[in-house]
């Protein structure tokens, strides 16, 4: 499988502040790839760069072979067109209904009519099981069906690559479930690539086939791999911690 | 697309051709009623398939088929799509899951009186809560003059600087800019029967006894309630409201009265400054434009203050500011759980404001004249 992200000397600060410093590593194509960490070590701040919100201060980001990190607006939006992202709130814009959330990237960036794109909508909405919510607002429905909603959203343009921040957060065992389950459709099926930046445990094992293990302390990836091997013959002491809830004799609580 | 209907034995077979464009509605009619016909003759099921020139999943294929399928399910037909392409039936099987929840079904449009009851009924509402609101605050009020109020000082204090000296600026600009208007109002109607000195008695008067109280009043609802609003609307957004509810503290204390005071305490001393900038204003005017020397304006204009004016003034800004506080915190404490519903809050707290502070005006100057003041 080709590299469908790639990452080299990442460093990213917040004024004097070095979150991360030489970061290296590449996401495959059809990957679900989990970025894991500590509450603090700097997930989000990773995806926020990966979807051109925070700019490294060195290093390159580049995506389907193209320079991501270092294009201009014009060009990051170009390249965006083929990415969704998953907000951890959410993110739907208050004031639209759910079909109109789902209808702008379209709107946007394609040439479809109105009554094509009002069933492109219902058809997203209807993967993520809310047919039959299109004309509600978002604050009529529950926080689960707005995760779900967002990610309607996030793969209106059918993007090679999703970013999903925290997709569990918030959510009930079985809403939780049933997004991974989603999610792993939507690979299988559709070949999209996902990027899932989580500490849920049991997501990580039930959809991640590849993942880095960020630590805040060294600012740099301690650990890389499928999480389940990463279990097995974990690289060091805090990852084991980390993929164990802190159970000392390894087993998974 | 083209969609073409196939009958092999006892079997319909809707077939997709062509690109995945949408299918126009004249085109889908005849096709519908030719379903309905086979349906009435006993036809129970219909098989999707795809033209062997459609060789990969696209969205827009995809989207047209889930239509065709939730138009024959609602028929009460069976379909088949066990013809399609895995990766196709996949998806469209996760589309068709029906939620174990039916959505609550929307208000359907009502007749034109019950729409005028419950209006009137939402109405009568939000007065009973501005009553319960305003009384709740009374309350805060004793507790606060007797110690008993919960607040953070930091709090209190944070919020009567963004009231006072941070204000100054703007109140001395515009007040400066009023007196000057007002002069210049003044100015060519007095300077024609050759009474332009009285522009300074007419600044004085008009400032003191109203304008300022007014302009600073405008400001400060725009400044400082719609501050008020936004502030407590977000937090309304992030649950902090419930969390002090929660935890026992009383809104009206923590949130409401700190308010209040501070921008009741404050006004009118903004208001006195702006009644001094008003007349400076008006001595630009006097002394650059109508040639009266600033010993001979403010000579006029010291003479024409009266304690009453000033007075009426001060109390006036009090109202004011009592308005725009309570405008402010009610709109914000009742905002809606959105960034929409925020934005909405803060606009209104300002036209709230403006709109009683002018029946204030109205009523403060009724009252004033009955009493001959």
């Amino acid at each position: 499988m080709k590299d469908i992200i790639t990452v080299k000397n990442l460093r990213v600060a917040y004024g004097d502040f070095i979150l991360f410093d030489d970061i290296n590593f590449s996401v495959q194509e059809k990957d679900i790839f989990i970025i894991m960490g500590a509450s603090g070590c700097g997930k989000s701040s990773m995806l926020r760069v990966l979807t051109g919100l925070v700019t490294p201060i060195q290093g390159e980001v580049l995506i389907n072979g193209q320079d991501f990190s270092g294009a201009d607006n014009q060009q990051k939006t170009e390249i965006m067109k083929s990415c969704g992202v998953l907000y951890q709130s959410g993110a739907l814009f208050s004031s639209m209904t759910l079909k109109e959330n789902v209808s702008m990237p379209l709107e946007l960036y394609t040439n479809y009519s109105k009554k094509e794109i009002a069933e492109l909508a219902s058809y997203k909405l209807a993967l993520t099981g809310l047919y039959g919510f299109e004309d509600f607002y978002p604050s009529e429905i529950s926080g689960g069906m707005k995760k779900r909603a967002a990610l309607s959203r996030a793969l209106a343009l059918d993007p090679k690559i999703v970013y999903c921040d925290e997709p569990s957060a918030g959510l009930d065992p079985i809403s939780s479930k049933r997004l991974d389950d989603l999610i792993l459709e939507l690979n299988q099926n559709l070949g999209t690539t996902f990027v899932v930046v989580t500490h849920e445990l049991q997501s990580i094992f039930a959809i991640g086939n590849n993942s880095i293990f960020l630590d805040g302390k060294v600012k740099n990836i301690t650990g890389r791999g499928n999480p389940k091997q990463m279990l097995q013959t974990p690289p060091n002491p805090e990852i084991l911690e980390f993929l164990t809830r802190g159970v000392e004799n390894g087993q998974t609580a | 697309m083209s969609v073409v209907l196939k009958q092999n034995n006892q079997e319909l077979y809707l077939i997709f051709n062509g690109d995945a464009n949408s299918i126009d509605d004249a085109d889908v009619a005849p096709i519908f009623e030719s379903i309905v016909e086979w349906k009435n003759k006993g036809g129970k099921s219909i098989i999707f398939d795809l033209s062997s020139a459609i060789t990969s999943y696209s969205s827009p294929l995809a989207a047209q088929i889930f239509e065709w399928a939730k138009k024959i399910k609602s028929l009460g037909l069976n379909f088949n799509l066990s013809l399609l392409p895995q990766n196709l039936q996949e998806m469209l099987s996760l589309a068709l899951k029906v939620e174990n929840t039916p959505p609550k079904e929307k208000k359907n449009s009502l007749p034109f009186l019950d729409k005028i009851g419950l209006k009137s009924v939402d109405v009568f509402e939000k007065i009973k809560n501005a009553c319960l609101f305003i009384h709740e605050t009374n309350l805060s009020l004793l507790r606060f003059m007797t110690g008993r109020a919960v607040f953070r000082k930091n709090d209190f204090l944070f919020i009567f600087a963004d009231c006072s000296y941070k204000a100054v600026g703007i109140i001395s600009l515009v007040s400066f800019l009023v007196g000057l208007i007002l002069a210049f109002v003044g100015a060519i109607q007095l300077r024609t029967f050759g009474a332009g000195i009285y522009v300074a008695s007419m600044v004085s008067i008009g400032m003191t006894r109203i304008m300022a109280a007014i302009m600073v009043g405008i400001i400060m609802a725009g400044r400082t309630g719609s501050s008020y609003a936004a502030t407590l609307g977000t937090m309304q957004v992030n649950e902090e409201i419930d969390a002090l509810k929660t935890l026992g503290v009383k809104i009206s204390d923590y949130l409401i009265t700190p308010r209040l005071i501070s921008l009741v305490f404050t006004i009118p001393f903004l208001t006195m400054l702006a009644d001094v900038l008003g007349i400076f204003g008006g001595a630009v005017v006097g002394v650059a434009f109508l040639d009266i020397s600033s010993s001979s304006y403010f000579d006029y204009a010291v003479k024409a203050l009266t304690l009453e004016n000033i007075l009426v003034g001060l109390m006036h800004s009090v109202v004011y500011g009592i308005i725009i506080s309570l405008c402010g915190c009610y709109e914000g404490l009742n905002a809606g759980r959105d960034a929409d519903s925020v934005g909405k809050a803060t606009t209104g707290a300002v036209v709230t404001a403006l709109v009683w502070m002018i029946i204030a005006t109205g009523i403060l100057t009724v009252l004033l004249e009955m009493a001959g003041i």
